[in-house]
């Protein structure tokens, strides 16, 4: 086995890994606000079909939550066994990034998570609603610091250099990087559109059950105008991160809209098969001038081409339909929650067809996410560390067989954990919620 | 000021370790005692350590974390060379981890099926840990003689997690479980005390920088004394269940306690042992360590966040003291 088959198995198992463990988080990060709303709801109104609610949406969190901590925990330990040219190179920058996420986030989510889980009736109150807060506070910091060492990444600034090492020059420059406000924000939005649908996506489905589910049309409601209001800000947000993405990152946007030649008057393509070998787009259906205008506001602006980055390019045909994929699932969840929100105004109940379509939309959120991940990981390549370090130097010095042998492992666990995960949810959502 | 911070950082990574030993130490513990138990009491184990399961294994977060951050070469010296044991450590953490959200929410046996997973991903991650350690301690040599070592202190470390296992359950049951749990702590200690003895034994003889430390006189006095503090700490388990199961006056915690103490010592010795390296005979923590501007941007982190992490983990702890109750979902 040659090292680049060995490096396709040592990105595959980090890929496999990080791609499943995504998914936990991009869901707990929002959901972790959404429960603290439902207990003030509870709070307030004294009524137990709240409670229920709660209690309900706990176990959901709980559930997902334990297999973000699991497959978190395997990453930790993956980033030497799999890329210890990371730590070596970039260490002195991304080692207090992390360092700062275990200390401030995923200790207080871990340990309030257990008053919050199981301590309601050991605790006051408001002593309960506090540790509910800090779950979704610890959440939402532990987004913060990964994704400020992701943007670093991918628009890396504030380093300098001491003695052959690269180390941090200013902290606040690299933790606020260019990319990293949008990214944030991107993910955040993320967040609350894969949780506003799995939510409603899971009342749906009781409902097709029992229509009268008082608790389960209250949170298909709570679901649905989340997704209503954050799906069009969303597009508005990736526009200007694909902005910020032009400016820094010209040649992941290169990737992205297809093109080969650097140009004037740009056409956008909408839908072409991208052929790397020959560096063309086939069947393409492109939209004239619309690329230099959406990204240059411009119709007769030049944008560069794949052309003019020499060998440090993506592959463009992963990233390219990760892209349009990324957008037009967007674009159904958008029409999916506006129809859905229209069809419960004033606590009507949707028809059985939309019902079933949400239920269909519960995991959409997951895909988008993940098609938006491959957009910007695929788009970074060759680097794993913009004009830093390039992901090939990063690899560590597994042989094939180990590789393949623990690869194996992981791809027999997770999908038997992802399998139990999805029945496990299904079934405590065809249940619903019990006062 | 000037701090040794490789020192500090050394010294906080074998404090992370240590606190993931002992507390997630105790839930595998419970883990791997489940089939030794009625379904009834099943329930009520993992109630005792249901709190606090998250939090324990951030702790191996933390200690991994600080190697990774720390000492970046040695995370990837020590994590290369042990590939496939931590492998298989993350595959039973994750088993043990997920079966304990599942097993409350399943039934018939399906329960059934998820319980052997807890138990089976209780006891591949704790022998896997005892086999890195193994490993780790010999200095990832290869050879017969090197992986028998390694898979003694596998062995042994599931010994111990089992006795710290079940003086928490000591600690946090009564009647007949309590009961049974007296007993286990027993068959444990006795496993753990042959499994000291032979390691004891081994060790001079797979590394020589450790067999230089024990022997070279008058330096080995000190360490001398940790052999007897295991023997009294031991001795302080076997006494403490002895009256608990005569019912005579002693309080729960006394057995869990001693259990840490032999944790600590038994840590301390293996801390003296290496010092100051963090691989073995090749590296040493002021090779290893990352820039001073790192180092420093984390120890003001840690500096900040440790009162607070202190505060509410002691808070958690205060709010599920006493005895677990049953059915904690309902």
């Amino acid at each position: 086995m040659d090292g680049s088959e060995v490096l396709l198995l040592s990105r595959a198992q980090f890929g496999l890994n990080i791609g499943f463990h995504i998914l936990f988080p991009s869901l707990t990060i929002a959901l972790g606000w959404i429960l603290l709303y439902f207990r003030i709801r509870y709070a307030c109104s004294g009524d137990p079909a709240w409670l229920a609610t709660y209690k309900l949406w706990t176990k959901v969190f709980a559930l997902s939550f334990a297999m973000g901590v699991v497959s978190g925990i395997t990453m930790s330990f993956q980033f030497g066994t799999n890329w210890p040219g990371f730590m070596q190179k970039v260490g002195n920058i991304a080692g207090p990034l992390l360092a700062y996420e275990v200390l401030t986030a995923f200790f207080l989510e871990a340990t309030f998570l257990g008053v919050m889980l199981f301590g309601m009736n050991r605790v006051p109150g408001w002593v309960h609603i506090f540790a509910s807060a800090m779950v979704a506070i610890g959440t939402t910091l532990s987004a913060f610091w990964i994704l400020a060492l992701n943007s670093w990444m991918q628009t890396p600034a504030g380093h300098a250099m001491d003695a052959g090492q690269i180390v941090a020059g200013d902290w606040w420059q690299v933790i606020f990087n260019p990319s990293f406000p949008f990214r944030f924000t991107h993910m955040l939005l993320a967040s609350g559109l894969t949780a506003a649908f799995v939510v409603a996506g899971l009342s749906a489905w009781r409902l097709l059950r029992s229509a009268e589910d008082a608790s389960a049309r209250a949170t298909l409601r709570t679901g649905l105008v989340l997704a209503a209001v954050l799906a069009p800000i969303q597009p508005f947000v990736g526009d200007q991160h694909g902005l910020n993405t032009l400016e820094h990152q010209p040649a992941k946007i290169a990737a992205i809209e297809a093109i080969w030649k650097t140009e004037t008057s740009v056409p956008l393509v909408l839908f072409a098969i991208p052929d790397d070998d020959k560096r063309r787009n086939d069947f393409a259906i492109e939209l004239p001038k619309a690329a230099s205008l959406l990204l240059k506001h411009d119709v007769g602006a030049e944008l560069r081409g794949i052309d003019s980055f020499g060998s440090d390019t993506a592959p463009v045909a992963p990233v390219f339909f990760a892209f349009r994929a990324m957008v037009g699932i967007g674009m159904l969840m958008l029409a999916a929650a506006w129809a859905g929100a229209w069809a419960t105004r004033r606590g009507r109940l949707p028809p059985r067809w939309m019902l079933w379509t949400l239920s269909g939309f519960t995991f959409s959120g997951w895909l988008a996410t993940l098609c938006g991940w491959l957009v910007t990981e695929i788009g970074r390549q060759p680097w794993l560390v913009t004009g830093i370090l390039k992901t090939a130097d990063a690899a560590g010095a597994a042989s094939g067989a180990q590789l393949g042998a623990s690869l194996t492992g992981y791809v027999i666990t997770y999908t038997a954990m992802f399998l139990a995960y999805v029945v496990v949810l299904t079934h405590l959502a065809g249940k619903g919620a019990h006062p | 000021m000037n701090l040794d911070l490789p020192l500090v950082f050394a010294a906080l990574m074998g404090l992370a370790m240590l606190m993931y030993v002992v507390l997630d130490g105790y839930d595998l513990g419970v883990g791997m005692l489940m089939p030794a138990a009625d379904a009834r009491e099943q329930e009520l184990m993992v109630a005792s350590i249901g709190p606090f399961w998250d939090a324990n294994e951030t702790w191996l977060v933390l200690g991994v974390g600080i190697l990774l951050v720390a000492f970046p070469v040695a995370h990837g010296i020590v994590l290369g060379a042990l590939y496939l044991p931590v492998a298989a450590m993350l595959i039973g953490l994750m088993l043990r981890g997920v079966a304990f959200e599942f097993r409350v929410k399943a039934e018939g046996w399906h329960r059934e099926l998820w319980n052997a997973l807890f138990w089976f991903g209780s006891f591949l991650a704790s022998f896997a840990q005892g086999f890195m350690l193994g490993r780790y301690i010999t200095g990832f040599h290869a050879g017969f003689g090197y992986t028998l070592f390694a898979l003694l202190v596998g062995a042994s470390l599931c010994g111990g997690y089992v006795l710290l296992g079940a003086t928490w359950l000591i600690l946090k049951t009564q009647g007949v479980l309590q009961g049974k749990a007296l007993g286990w702590a027993r068959w444990g200690l006795m496993w753990v005390a042959l499994a000291v003895a032979l390691v004891s034994l081994a060790t001079p003889f797979v590394s020589e920088s450790v067999q230089a430390k024990w022997f070279d006189f008058p330096r080995t006095l000190a360490p001398m004394l940790l052999p007897l503090a295991t023997l009294a700490a031991g001795w302080w388990v076997w006494a403490s269940t002895g009256r608990l199961k005569r019912g005579e006056p002693e309080s729960d915690w006394v057995p869990f306690a001693a259990a840490v103490a032999i944790f600590v010592i038994a840590f301390a010795g293996l801390a003296y042992s290496l010092f100051p390296y963090v691989v073995i005979d090749r590296m040493t923590i002021w090779e290893a360590a990352s820039h001073p501007s790192a180092l420093r941007f984390m120890l003001a982190g840690v500096v900040i966040v440790l009162p607070f992490l202190i505060g509410y983990t002691a808070f958690a702890y205060r709010v599920f003291r006493g005895k677990a109750r049953a059915g904690l979902y309902e």
